[in-house]
C-alpha cells in the first residue's frame, strides 16, 4: 500500500485551521464564556456584573426544584432512550423478516422520519390535548381521567411518549440497514445450529448489531437530553407551572425567559460536565464490549 | 453583469437612496402576532401616511419573552431597535437598566410634544413609571383582569354576577352547580389571583412601596388574606365551584367558551376573541373582592405591555420616536386600537371618544376594564416593580399548581414562594449593585 505523507508539518496544520477555527469560534469560545459568566451575576443589559464565585452552583445544589428537574431528566432520558431503541429494534427485526410487500412496510415505517420535528411534537400535543385530544378522549372512555398540564405525571407521560414516537423512525432506519448488513451465510449457519428464533437473535443478530446499537445509544441519549426541547416547550406551552421540565428546558426558562444569565450559565456548565462524563463512560466501558467488523 | 456595471449600478442605487433619505426611518420590535399583529401594522401604516418626515417599520419578534430577550441581545451588540415592546413582568428589568432606555416623558418633553400624566386613566399612570411618577414606558396594549360571565347560564341559575367572593361561595356557585355548570375558572393565577388580588384589596405586595422606591425589596406575598383565598379555592374545587385547568391560558379559557364554565376571569383584552367565538350571550363585570378583607375595594392596574424608546440614537431618530408616540396617544389611534382589539384606551380623552361613538352601547363588556381601572385608588394600587419577576411568577405558578393538585398545603406553598421570591429579589439587587 502506498502511504501518503506530508513532507512538512506546516502544511497539514494549515489544512486543519479552518476546522479548528470553526470549533474554536462555535464551541470553545461560547463554552468558555459560559464558564466565565457562571461565576458572575450580571445585569441583563450588561451594565454591571458582580463576581459571586461558586454561588450560582451552590444555589443549584440546594434548590429542590432544580433537583427535581434533574431527577425527572434522568427518568425521562432513560425511558425515552430505552423505548425508542427497543421499539425500533422490534419493528426492524419484524420488517426484516417480511418477504411479501417488504418495501411497502418499510416505507410506511420510515415515512414518519420525513415529518419535521416541530410538526411531530404538535401532532403529539393535539393527541393529548386536555379537552379535544383523541388519546384523552379514548382514556376518558376507559374511565381514566387524563389531564395534560394539570397532573405532573400525565404531562410527563405525554412528553415521554411523544419523544419516543418521534425518535423511532430514525432508529428503525439504522437498525434495518444494520440487519441487512449481516451476511446471509452467517444467518444460514445460525439457522442450522439453532432452530430457536429468540436464541438466534440474542446470540448472533444482537452482537452483530452492537456497533449500530452503540452508535444509536449515544445518539438517543443526546436526543433525549437536548433535542426534545421543542416537544417539552410545546407540551408545557411555555409556562411550565408545576409540570415536569428537563434540565435543558430549565436553562432556557431561567436564562431566556428570566434573564438570569449567571444562574443559567451555571446550569449549562453542569450539563456540559454531565455530557462529558457520560461520553467518557460510554466510550471507556461500553465500547470495549463491542466488536466492529 | 461585469464589475464595472455592478459598481455603477450600486452607485446609482446609493444615490437614489440618498435622495429618498429625507425621511427618518425607525424600527419597532413587538410581540403582537396574528390578528393583533395586523392591527399593529395598520397603526404603523396610518402613522406613515399621516406625515412625510418619518417612517416606522414594525417587526414581529415572537412572544413577549422572546422580544425582550432579542432587544437585550441587540442592545448589547449595539444593534437595538428604536422602540421595543416590553410586557408587565419584564418592566423592572428594563426600567432597572438605566441608560438602556430614554424615559418616554423626557423624550416627549425634549421633542416639544408635551406630556401630562393626568391625561392618562388612573390605573394606567404608574405601572410603567418610576418612583417619582415619571413615565418611563409608554403604555401600549393595556389590559386588566375582569370577570366574564355567561349571561344565559346565570339566568338559568337565577343569579346575578357576584360582587364579592362571599356572595359567590354562598349564592352564585351553588345555584350554578345546580343548573349544571362549573361556576368558575380563571387564567393566570399570579396575575389575577396574586398581583391584582393585592391591588383590588389595597394590600401591600412588596416592601419599598411595592418595589418602586428601591431594589432591596422583599415580597409580602405570604399574607393571611391571600392564604385564605387559596384555601377557599381548594374548598371550592372540592365542592365543584371552581376548576383549574393548568397553567396554560387557553386551557382555562376554552371551557368557558365551550359553555361548560359559567364565569371566567381573564384579560379585558380577550373581549374581541370571545365575542367572535361564543354562541351564548356574555357580559363582564369587575373582579369580585372579599368583604372580610375590605369593604372599600380599590382599582386594579394595567398588565399587557408598554413601548420603550431605546437609547443610543441621534436626535433625528429620537424625534421620530417621539412623533410616533405622540401619534399613538392620539384619540384616533387609541380608539382604533381599543375597538379593534379590546385592549383598554390609555387616555381619558380616548375613553370619552369611544363612549361617544357608542362603542359601549354596542359592547358593554368592553367598558368594564376601564371602569375597573378608574375605581378608587389606594396606596398599594399603582402596580409593582420587582426584578427577576418572570422567575418569581414561575415559582408562583409552580406552587399554585401544587396546591390545586393537592401536592402541597397552602401554608407550605406560600412559605416556599416567599423564600424563593426573596432569594431572587436579593439576587436581582446584586446585579444592580
Amino acid at each position: 500500500m502506498k502511504r501518503a505523507a506530508f513532507g512538512h508539518i506546516g502544511f497539514p496544520i494549515l489544512l486543519l485551521i479552518p476546522q479548528l477555527a470553526i470549533i474554536a469560534i462555535f464551541f470553545y469560545w461560547p463554552a468558555g464564556y459560559a464558564i466565565q459568566s457562571s461565576f458572575y451575576l450580571e445585569d441583563p443589559f450588561g451594565f454591571g456584573s458582580t463576581f459571586v464565585g461558586v454561588d450560582n452552583y451552590t444555589r443549584l445544589a440546594s434548590s429542590s426544584s432544580y433537583m427535581s428537574s434533574a431527577w425527572f431528566t434522568l427518568i425521562f432520558t432513560s425511558l425515552v432512550t430505552f423505548f425508542a431503541l427497543a421499539i425500533a429494534l422490534l419493528l426492524a427485526v419484524k420488517a426484516d423478516k417480511v418477504i411479501r410487500g417488504a418495501k411497502t412496510y418499510r416505507t410506511l415505517l420510515m415515512w414518519v422520519y420525513a415529518v419535521a420535528p416541530p410538526v411531530a411534537g404538535l401532532i403529539g400535543v393535539m393527541l393529548f390535548d386536555q379537552s379535544r385530544g383523541n388519546i384523552t378522549q379514548l382514556l376518558g372512555m376507559m374511565g381514566i381521567e387524563y389531564r395534560l398540564g394539570v397532573n405532573y405525571w400525565d404531562t410527563a407521560t405525554a412528553m415521554i411518549s411523544v419523544s419516543i414516537w418521534k425518535q423511532i423512525p430514525v432508529n428503525f432506519i439504522f437498525f434495518l440497514s444494520g440487519l441487512q448488513a449481516i451476511p446471509r451465510s452467517v444467518r444460514e449457519a445460525a439457522m442450522i445450529d439453532n432452530p430457536s428464533g429468540t436464541r438466534r437473535f440474542w446470540d448472533i443478530t444482537f452482537p452483530l448489531l452492537a456497533p449500530t446499537g452503540f452508535f444509536l445509544l449515544i445518539i438517543n441519549i443526546t436526543y433525549s437530553l437536548f433535542d426534545t426541547f421543542g416537544i417539552v416547550d410545546t407540551i408545557v406551552k411555555g409556562e411550565p407551572g408545576n409540570n415536569p421540565m428537563t434540565l435543558v428546558y430549565r436553562v432556557f426558562v431561567d436564562g431566556f425567559r428570566g434573564q438570569d444569565l449567571g444562574g443559567s450559565s451555571a446550569q449549562s456548565v453542569v450539563l456540559m460536565i454531565l455530557v462529558l462524563i457520560l461520553t467518557v463512560v460510554q466510550f471507556r466501558f461500553l465500547e470495549r464490549r463491542i466488536h466492529y467488523t | 453583469m461585469n464589475l464595472k456595471n455592478t459598481v455603477g449600478a450600486s452607485l446609482a442605487l446609493g444615490l437614489m437612496a440618498g435622495a429618498a433619505q429625507a425621511q427618518t426611518e425607525i424600527e419597532w420590535w413587538h410581540a403582537m402576532g396574528g390578528q393583533l399583529g395586523e392591527t399593529v401594522n395598520q397603526i404603523a401604516e396610518n402613522f406613515n401616511a399621516s406625515q412625510g418626515d418619518y417612517v416606522i417599520t414594525p417587526v414581529f419578534k415572537g412572544t413577549y419573552e422572546e422580544t425582550l430577550t432579542s432587544a437585550i441581545a441587540a442592545f448589547r451588540a449595539g444593534e437595538q431597535p428604536n422602540i421595543v415592546q416590553v410586557f408587565d413582568a419584564g418592566a423592572a428589568t428594563v426600567i432597572g437598566a438605566q441608560g438602556a432606555t430614554i424615559p418616554v416623558e423626557q423624550l416627549l418633553n425634549d421633542n416639544g410634544v408635551g406630556f401630562d400624566i393626568e391625561d392618562y386613566i388612573s390605573g394606567v399612570r404608574n405601572f410603567y413609571a418610576d418612583a417619582d411618577g415619571q413615565m418611563i414606558g409608554m403604555p401600549f396594549n393595556s389590559s386588566t383582569p375582569i370577570m366574564y360571565y355567561n349571561a344565559d347560564a346565570l339566568e338559568a341559575a337565577g343569579v346575578e354576577a357576584p360582587a364579592t367572593w362571599e356572595e359567590f361561595a354562598e349564592t352564585t356557585a351553588p345555584a350554578l352547580v345546580e343548573a349544571g355548570y362549573i361556576p368558575l375558572a380563571q387564567s393566570h393565577l399570579p396575575w389575577i389571583f396574586t398581583e391584582n388580588f393585592f391591588s383590588r384589596h389595597n394590600l401591600p405586595f412588596a416592601t419599598n412601596d411595592n418595589g418602586y422606591t428601591g431594589v432591596d425589596t422583599e415580597i409580602l406575598v405570604n399574607h393571611p388574606a391571600i392564604r385564605d383565598h387559596f384555601t377557599a379555592l381548594t374548598e371550592w374545587q372540592d365542592a365543584g365551584y371552581f376548576e383549574w385547568y393548568g397553567t396554560g391560558w387557553a386551557d382555562n379559557q376554552d371551557p368557558f367558551e365551550a359553555g361548560e364554565v359559567a364565569m371566567w376571569l381573564g384579560s379585558s383584552g380577550s373581549f374581541g376573541g370571545i365575542a367572535d367565538r361564543v354562541e351564548f350571550n356574555f357580559s363582564a363585570t369587575v373582579l369580585p373582592y372579599w368583604e372580610a378583607v375590605t369593604t372599600e375595594p380599590t382599582q386594579t392596574f394595567i398588565g399587557g405591555a408598554a413601548l420603550f424608546a431605546m437609547s443610543g440614537f441621534d436626535a433625528e431618530e429620537n424625534a421620530a420616536t417621539a412623533a410616533f408616540f405622540d401619534y399613538l396617544d392620539s384619540v384616533d389611534a387609541q380608539v382604533m386600537w381599543h375597538t379593534e382589539t379590546g385592549y383598554v384606551p390609555i387616555t381619558t380623552a380616548a375613553y370619552a371618544a369611544a363612549a361617544e361613538q357608542g362603542h359601549y352601547d354596542e359592547f358593554p363588556a368592553a367598558e368594564v376594564g376601564i371602569q375597573q381601572l378608574m375605581l378608587d385608588a389606594g396606596e398599594n394600587t399603582r402596580g409593582y416593580r420587582m426584578g427577576f419577576y418572570v422567575q418569581i411568577r414561575d415559582v408562583m405558578n409552580r406552587e399554585y399548581g401544587r396546591i390545586l393538585t393537592g401536592e402541597t398545603t397552602v401554608e407550605d406553598a406560600f412559605n416556599t414562594i416567599e423564600a424563593e421570591a426573596n432569594d431572587l429579589l436579593s439576587r436581582f439587587a446584586q446585579t444592580q449593585g
